[in-house]
């Protein structure tokens, strides 16, 4: 696996990919979320209870998974940074980052959305949601580490280290919230389950969860690129790019 | 060069020196408590002084303050060592990194850790806590300090090469804080209703065993980053 991973540790050959993947991605992108969105928010049934207000889920839930997903491949992406001292795995690492913040706050919007109504609060101190807002404060601090250092490539190695202590945090902090709330209050709110939801309303879920995560791919390979030539620009392939236009 | 002293040697002496000119400045181990002692002061200034309400908010309080005040030692634990080059021959140096970065971080406890948790029964007595509470109180305190300092000094670690580090650091630290904040408060709270709270206190020192064991290589590798 090495032998053919290795390559890409180049960061032309690596950009390269990007701009192979990159198509695939977006049109992938683009289908699902069309059939995703127009199922979810057109066809699909409404809810018995809250009636069409449930509907968010379909942007809500998509992006709460993708914004853990994110700092997942984000951590994933700052080991191998740091084990391999691939310099490409740090760009990634910034590349995802900023997506993941994103989709972070996605989730929270919309979720306050769905509770005003729902709850007839924005905002709950309930574990998920308080667990949520914790992760967009670690996406921030690695974006702002990242951004603080002047010399780019500690700045890179900072965040890597950082990313990882979250991911390492993640999980305490997670079921410690949990764990908070439970002991102070005993209402908690009904949790998804994936086989009690009908299969009309499954299915437009689960597109539009894949059409998120198609999402997140583009956006990274986009920054992921930029990242490449603003790091390589002194570099000879990317002046004979720019020259070609 | 060969290494000639043992590590215990080396532990003690990082400790000892870190100790040395921390006595020499005592503004250093006094400016934190005094901290301490001024935002818990606030408080009932803010909410009022009934007993009732100060002894029901009392850990949380006294909790939030701590974090605060380990906040302000955190960025003096590398930075002077940073700016003196003396960071960079430990580094360098053929003994293991992370052994001195612990005698460091553990130095940074006994100077702003250790004397919060000897006050805590004069701030116990402003919030009205009774003896029952102040032991868990003392309790949560001498195991959860030690704990935010090796948090605390990744954190340290990472922006020691920025020159204006000291927000960042705390931007990066404090959502880190927080299961340590839960489990103390709720050790107290627990103790107030005359349960056990052995449980959180159990946590907590896992906790504290593996930020023991893992803080100091992820300090080692954040400060190899900042001195390179």
């Amino acid at each position: 696996m090495w032998k053919w991973l290795h390559p890409y540790a180049k960061a032309e050959r690596a950009y390269q990919l990007c701009n192979t993947l990159l198509p695939y991605f977006t049109v992938f992108t683009v289908v699902c979320l069309v059939v995703g969105w127009v199922w979810g928010l057109a066809y699909a049934p409404a809810d018995y209870q809250q009636k069409d207000s449930y509907r968010i889920i379909f942007i809500h839930v998509p992006s709460a998974i993708l914004s853990m997903g994110a700092y997942s491949s984000m951590a994933i992406a700052a080991i191998v940074a740091l084990v391999w001292q691939l310099r490409n795995a740090e760009l990634a690492v910034v590349a995802i980052a900023p997506v993941g913040a994103a989709m972070t706050v996605i989730a929270l919007v919309t979720g306050a959305a769905w509770g005003k109504p729902m709850w007839g609060a924005w905002w709950v101190w309930d574990a998920r949601l308080t667990s949520e807002l914790i992760l967009l404060f670690l996406y921030l601090g690695v974006l702002s580490l990242y951004h603080a250092f002047e010399d780019k490539k500690s700045a890179g190695k900072a965040a890597c280290i950082l990313a990882i202590v979250g991911v390492i945090n993640l999980p305490i902090i997670h079921f410690s919230v949990e764990w908070w709330n439970t002991l102070h209050q005993g209402a908690t709110i009904t949790k998804f389950d994936t086989s009690a939801i009908d299969p009309s309303m499954l299915w437009p879920l689960l597109i539009n969860i894949v059409a998120f995560a198609g999402f997140v791919g583009v956006v990274t390979l986009i920054r992921l690129k930029n990242e490449i030539l603003q790091r390589e620009k002194h570099r000879p392939w990317v002046r004979d790019l720019v020259s070609r236009g | 060069m060969k290494a000639s002293h043992s590590y215990w040697q080396l532990f003690c002496a990082v400790y000892c020196k870190d100790l040395t000119l921390a006595f020499r400045q005592r503004a250093e181990i006094v400016n934190p408590l005094l901290f301490f002692l001024i935002v818990i002061t606030l408080f009932p200034l803010a909410i009022g002084p009934e007993p009732a309400l100060l002894s029901r908010m009392a850990p949380g309080i006294i909790w939030v303050a701590a974090l605060l005040s380990t906040m302000l030692g955190l960025d003096k634990v590398f930075r002077d060592d940073f700016n003196d080059g003396s960071l960079e021959q430990l580094i360098a140096s053929s003994y293991p990194l992370p052994l001195s970065v612990l005698a460091k971080v553990l130095a940074h406890w006994t100077i702003t850790g250790l004397p919060m948790v000897l006050m805590a029964p004069v701030f116990a007595l402003l919030m009205n806590l009774d003896t029952q509470l102040l032991t868990a109180t003392l309790l949560t305190l001498l195991i959860g300090t030690p704990l935010l300092s090796f948090i605390g000094a990744i954190g340290a670690a990472l922006t020691v090469a920025l020159q204006k580090g000291g927000i960042l650091m705390s931007l990066l630290v404090l959502p880190l804080y927080i299961p340590v904040l839960i489990f103390a408060t709720s050790a107290i709270d627990t103790s107030s209703m005359s349960l056990a709270y052995g449980g959180q206190l159990a946590i907590l020192g896992a906790m504290l065993a593996v930020a023991a064991v893992m803080a100091p290589l992820a300090i080692s590798s954040a400060l190899k980053v900042s001195v390179s």
